[in-house]
């Protein structure tokens, strides 16, 4: 029997295999799947800024952005029994919802979510096997850690694998 | 000192109902104009919500959804939102256009996504012009933009723009509903708390 846990905005969660975590409607948010092939272990986060720093440190969510929750989930991750050298990422989300004028924050904001995502990836050293992000539509992410595939659910494309 | 928007006391929700009250009556108005009929507007409700409570506020989290979302701008920033679902969107359409080949089907054309921008971009400058002439203040609105796609997905825009301190939102919330048609929408305002403070002022409450 698998569960399935559903991963809310700001939030991460992380379980074994046979498990499934869920977000659903990504929009600027982006989705971070972070996958120990061997063990099996894995987590989603579901980021809504790019960088903690823009605010006071004190009284932060860490699960709030990208720069903070990626480090943090990578920790629970190494506590579950996942290998952090053997950890890999496929990341989902980051779009336009409305196409707003250049210069506006809300314009930017998944383009940024999604650079912030990959800086702190690389800082880690985690590869990222594939990505679905940008555009201008919603996701809703699965990710399987029986088998580490991510799968991407957009009303206008239907479901892709990743 | 008002600094969250959890931190809203009795009065202060009191007249922001009234700011929604106020504002989506005048945009109810103008939607009625527009349909050519009746427009009964719900009471107004003042959500302050956690972000994944908001997410899901307007009928599940991945419901195809049609979203006009205006800025504005000035000496108050907000959002407004005017949404509805795809059947309504086109109910309103066949109205205002005539078209009988369109099956339910279908996505909406260019020419009829364009009407909705217009109409969501009128309810949402009635509503702004309200809260304007009731403050004084001088408030001006950003071109309309329109996205159809999740529900959630639409929402997380404004969630982003007014939650990234703290971990609430706050929206004014009515539904409208034109019975003759069987049509319904719902339009939405989010502002920064910086605003509230300030329309609050302006109507001689003590922050």
């Amino acid at each position: 029997m698998s569960d399935l846990l559903v991963v809310g905005i700001s939030d991460y969660k992380l379980a074994r295999h046979p498990n499934v975590i869920v977000t659903y409607a990504l929009g600027s948010c982006v989705g971070i799947c972070l996958y120990d092939k061997q063990s099996k272990i894995g987590g989603l986060s579901h980021i809504m800024l790019p960088e903690s720093s823009m605010f006071n440190k004190n009284d932060i969510n860490r699960m709030k952005f990208a720069d903070t929750a990626i480090v943090d989930l990578v920790q629970e991750l190494a506590k579950l029994g996942a290998d952090r050298r053997r950890l890999t990422a496929k990341i989902a989300g980051g779009a336009q919802m409305f196409e707003v004028q250049p210069g506006s924050l809300v314009g930017t904001i998944g383009d940024r979510n999604i650079t912030s995502v990959k800086k702190t990836l690389q800082s880690l050293s985690i590869p990222i096997l594939a990505e679905d992000t940008g555009l201008n539509y919603g996701r809703t992410v699965y990710f399987d850690l029986e088998t580490g595939i991510m799968k991407v659910q957009a009303l206008s494309k239907g479901v892709r694998e990743f | 000192m008002l600094n969250n928007y959890d931190e809203l006391n009795d009065m202060q929700l009191d007249v922001l109902r009234e700011i929604g009250n106020i504002g989506a009556g005048n945009a109810a108005t103008a939607l009625a104009t527009i349909l050519d009929e009746k427009v009964e507007i719900s009471l107004p409700k003042v959500r302050i919500t956690d972000f994944d409570t908001a997410i899901n506020a307007l009928g599940g989290a991945e419901t195809m959804t049609v979203g006009v979302l205006v800025n504005f701008d000035g000496e108050a920033h907000g959002m407004i939102m005017f949404l509805l679902n795809m059947e309504d969107a086109k109910g309103i359409m066949s109205i205002l256009i005539q078209d009988d080949e369109e099956g339910q089907n279908e996505p909406l054309s260019e020419l009829k996504l364009s009407a909705i921008k217009e109409i969501g971009n009128i309810l949402g400058s009635s509503y702004i012009n309200s809260i304007s002439q009731l403050t004084g203040l001088k408030i001006h609105i950003s071109i309309p933009y329109i996205a159809i796609d999740m529900a959630g997905a639409l929402m997380s825009v404004p969630i982003i723009e007014f939650g990234s301190i703290g971990e609430k939102v706050m929206f004014i919330e009515e539904a409208f509903s034109a019975e003759e048609n069987k049509l319904s929408s719902n339009i939405i305002m989010f502002a920064e708390i910086e605003t509230l403070k300030i329309i609050m002022e302006r109507l001689g409450l003590e922050i």
